[in-house]
């Protein structure tokens, strides 16, 4: 092996740039590949804050709580190991951060100031305004701008990642990408790639992630034998605004500033609602959670705002719609709520300060995502993974702020393992499979190209989403799960008979998108048959007919290998080996 | 009148490659209420089709987060430089009128190569130095005033809209810009990024520097984000000054 390693990272966001600073700092060389320029990746719009139990508050909270809250919280379904690790390093996490100048809210002495997110009882939630996402980005983008003018790193900004390079063993010996602007497609070396390449909500059509979030690069690696697990694991967070071309997160830092979710009482109920009084509203998770009131975890509250809308009938005008009201919070409260706020205004028109905000949940996160070891490695040898792009640490649903935390957490661990990796490598045989790779990616491209078929590409995506929607979000039942997979063959059929409009070389964006949509229907049916199959209800999983969870049969990690051209789906033990699994009711007081 | 309106009339200059000769392609996109810029381009993709039936190629543009926070889809809207993202159709007038940034080169349609911003960044040394990633344990205390001070210049999306707006942002001048210029007030302002402040001053003095502010303020009015663009330029004015009479008598 060089005496150098070479890592690439995939994915400028904060598990990435976590990942790029680590081995820049440890003597490596980096290429960091990214669609957009790294500064507008998507964990620039993470909201509320960063979980840690530095116990700033006196409450005596601690890193064990930190850790039991989390797997609590995920319904028992992370293994522990990495979990108990990452809460461990919480508070250096925080504190490093701080370091690079990240402008978190102090307290009157001058130290961070913390607020309570769900599924807690501690405030455990440090925070920049309510634009934390953006303020962490920023600093590690910050970081790796000094590391890159040092020489250190190399950026490849606008280039996207189509494959890993394989060789005869299975053994990953760098990437194939494409340029998108020249639309040129390379292979370029390495010793190891991290992948941070996020979630896949535009498999769901409309959800509050970016644009690039479609979980292409992680199909394209479980189409090249990287087991992906969990996949039936989607977040779908409670409170967003519905919009024309997605939906706009509203942080559950509205609720943990005090911010209450409600309805009228009355569904025939015609006020304004400021007019509304007291006695006349119904504060459903107030009344039905009272211990952890508007801050119980992101599935039950979503599934609870589901249920006020469609089963009890009670939305907002017989809309999918519920108020989220702050406007009987104190200015200094709202103050910390500012970007949140502006958002929307600028977007719906109204102040939320005056006027109830109407919200409904919308696609989210993604806990599921790439298999990998407890030090951040794949089954295919030198390719690793990190953030929400890996499945680890949040198991059945993911609790708020700790997104950050482990994108971070993830970053910093697979930076240094890739390089150790990366070192004990055997040098390659040949060409390490570059040639093969590129031919066969050059192949898709002119399949594509060279298709006369009829379909519209964004068609296409604009039915995936609204299947997928349907189907296997807040409420699942075996029926619609096996329409919504005839339907995804369906797609994938007819997406054999593509139409682009669009055939030219230079900046072809339909074009991109178009190889992103074959993988999208792939990584989909992992979503959809691992929700087929897991036959019980746990965290974001719910399925009226087998509504308890089934530990018996199902304490276990789905393992999507891609088969014949279609998932494979096996069970992995969970490591349990720090907390006992106990039934999960947060409805006690 | 949004109620009673079917369609959208759209123009769109367009550009097929960076040498390429710019043309004004005509649409008319079904309407909907609540619709912003960016979710009319996705209509036309699905059907890109001008208003007199010739087919067409949909529109390259940059976008990613859709809520105005990652700064990708800056553009000129009925000629005024904004977020298309957070530009909704019911309250712009029609024909809507969509162009390319005019101050950095086109890559095609409305995409723009907007990468000197982040060359600026490096200038001037837009980061802490921090001496590595370990466990160093916490940072400095830091009064509620100075996070209150450093958080909104901190918001900065790097959207290139101040810079677009500015008259002295050309290529006679050189200008770095207000963004620039507000990322060194910030660094400069943290309690460890202040380490390399007279770095930073250096970068900003002389040809293309803060010199170069013609206080038009056109940034401030147009910046999306509020930024306290004018007075973080007019606060590094006098500590570049200072930082000159300094360097003068001691260098």
């Amino acid at each position: 092996m060089a005496a150098t390693p070479r890592i690439i990272v995939v994915g400028g966001g904060l598990a990435g740039l976590s990942a790029v600073i680590k081995i820049a700092e440890a003597g490596g060389k980096v290429d960091l590949f990214s669609i957009v320029p790294v500064k507008r990746s998507h964990s620039v719009c993470a909201q509320g804050g960063i979980n840690a139990a530095k116990d700033l508050k006196g409450e005596g909270d601690s890193v064990l709580k930190h850790f039991d809250d989390t797997i609590y919280g995920g319904d028992f379904l992370a293994n522990q190991t990495p979990v108990k690790q990452m809460t461990a390093q919480g508070p250096a996490i925080i504190d490093l951060l701080d370091r690079m100048g990240v402008p978190f809210n102090r307290t009157p002495e001058g130290l961070l100031d913390f607020r309570r997110f769900g599924g807690t009882l501690y405030q455990r939630t440090a925070f920049a305004g309510a634009t934390t996402g953006q303020q962490l980005l920023y600093a590690l983008d910050e970081q790796v701008r000094r590391h890159e003018a040092d020489g250190k790193v190399t950026k490849y900004e606008g280039w996207e990642f189509l494959s890993a390079v394989l060789d005869d063993n299975g053994v990953c010996r760098g990437i194939s990408a494409m340029d998108l602007r020249t639309m040129e497609v390379r292979t370029f070396p390495a010793d190891a790639i991290i992948i941070c390449t996020g979630g896949n909500g535009a498999i769901f059509g409309k959800s509050t992630n970016s644009v690039v979030c479609t979980g292409s690069a992680q199909s394209a690696l479980y189409q090249q034998g990287a087991y992906y697990a969990n996949g039936e694991f989607i977040q779908v967070h409670p409170t967003a605004i519905p919009g024309e071309d997605k939906l706009r997160l509203m942080s559950e830092s509205a609720r943990g500033e005090g911010g209450r979710v409600w309805v009228p009482r009355d569904r025939s109920d015609k006020r304004v609602a400021k007019s509304i009084p007291e006695a006349d509203r119904y504060y459903f998770l107030e009344e039905r959670y009272p211990k952890y009131g508007n801050l119980v975890p992101r599935d039950i509250a979503t599934r609870e705002i589901f249920k006020i809308v469609y089963e009890d009938k009670m939305g907002i005008d017989g809309q999918p719609m519920v108020y989220l009201d702050l406007t009987h919070l104190p200015k200094e409260r709202l103050h910390k709520l500012e970007g949140i706020l502006e958002i929307y205004e600028k977007f719906v028109g109204d102040d939320p300060r005056e006027v109830p905000m109407k919200i409904f949940p919308g696609v989210h996160y993604t806990m599921g995502g790439l298999w990998v070891d407890f030090e951040q490695q794949t089954n295919i040898p030198g390719v690793f993974a990190a953030g929400e792009a890996d499945y680890s640490i949040h198991g059945a649903n993911r609790l708020g702020a700790n997104s950050l935390l482990s994108c971070i957490y993830a970053g910093l661990l697979s930076g240094p393992n890739a390089v150790a990796y990366a070192k004990s490598l055997p040098a390659q045989v040949g060409d390490g499979g570059h040639a093969a790779e590129l031919k066969r990616q050059l192949e898709k491209n002119n399949v594509l190209l060279t298709s006369t078929g009829t379909e519209n590409p964004f068609k296409l995506w604009r039915e995936l989403g609204d299947s997928m929607t349907k189907h296997c979000t807040i409420v699942r039942y075996n029926a619609g799960l096996d329409e919504a997979d005839a339907k995804l063959v369906e797609l994938l059929a007819r997406y054999k008979n593509i139409n682009l409009s669009d055939k030219s070389q230079w900046a072809n964006t339909s074009f991109a998108f178009t190889r992103n949509l074959g993988n999208m229907l792939e990584l989909a049916r992992v979503i959809v048959q691992g929700a087929r199959l897991r036959d019980e209800s746990r965290g974001a999983h719910y399925k009226p007919d087998f509504p308890n969870r089934d530990d018996e049969k199902f304490l276990k990690t789905t393992k999507a290998a891609y088969v014949d051209g279609a998932p494979q789906i096996s069970y992995e033990e969970v490591d349990i080996s720090h907390i006992k699994p106990r039934p999960r009711v947060y409805s006690s007081s | 009148m949004a109620t009673t309106r079917t369609t959208i009339q759209v123009e769109i200059k367009r550009q097929s490659t960076p040498d390429g000769k710019a043309t004004t392609e005509k649409f008319e996109v079904p309407y909907r209420p609540n619709m912003n810029i960016t979710s009319l381009l996705g209509e036309i993709a699905l059907n890109p089709t001008t208003i007199t039936g010739q087919a067409t190629t949909p529109v390259t543009y940059d976008s990613n987060c859709l809520e105005e926070i990652c700064g990708s889809c800056a553009m000129l809207i009925n000629g005024k430089a904004r977020m298309a993202c957070s530009a909704l159709v019911d309250k712009l007038e029609q024909p809507i009128r969509l162009a390319p940034l005019s101050k950095f080169p086109v890559v095609r349609d409305l995409a723009v190569d907007r990468s000197v911003l982040f060359e600026n960044l490096k200038a001037v040394k837009a980061w802490v130095p921090i001496d590595g990633t370990y466990d160093l344990g916490a940072a400095p205390r830091q009064f509620p005033q100075i996070q209150e001070e450093r958080y909104p210049l901190s918001n900065c999306i790097s959207c290139t809209i101040c810079m677009e707006v500015c008259p002295q942002f050309n290529d006679v001048t050189g200008f770095v810009g207000a963004a620039t210029i507000a990322q060194a007030k910030l660094f400069n302002m943290d309690p460890a990024g202040a380490v390399l402040k007279e770095e930073r001053l250096r970068a900003l003095a002389g040809d293309g520097g803060v010199q170069e502010c013609g206080f038009a303020q056109n940034c401030v009015q147009a910046c999306p984000k509020q930024l306290p663009l004018t007075e973080a330029i007019s606060d590094m004015s006098r500590d570049v000054f200072v930082q000159q009479v300094k360097d003068f008598f001691t260098r």
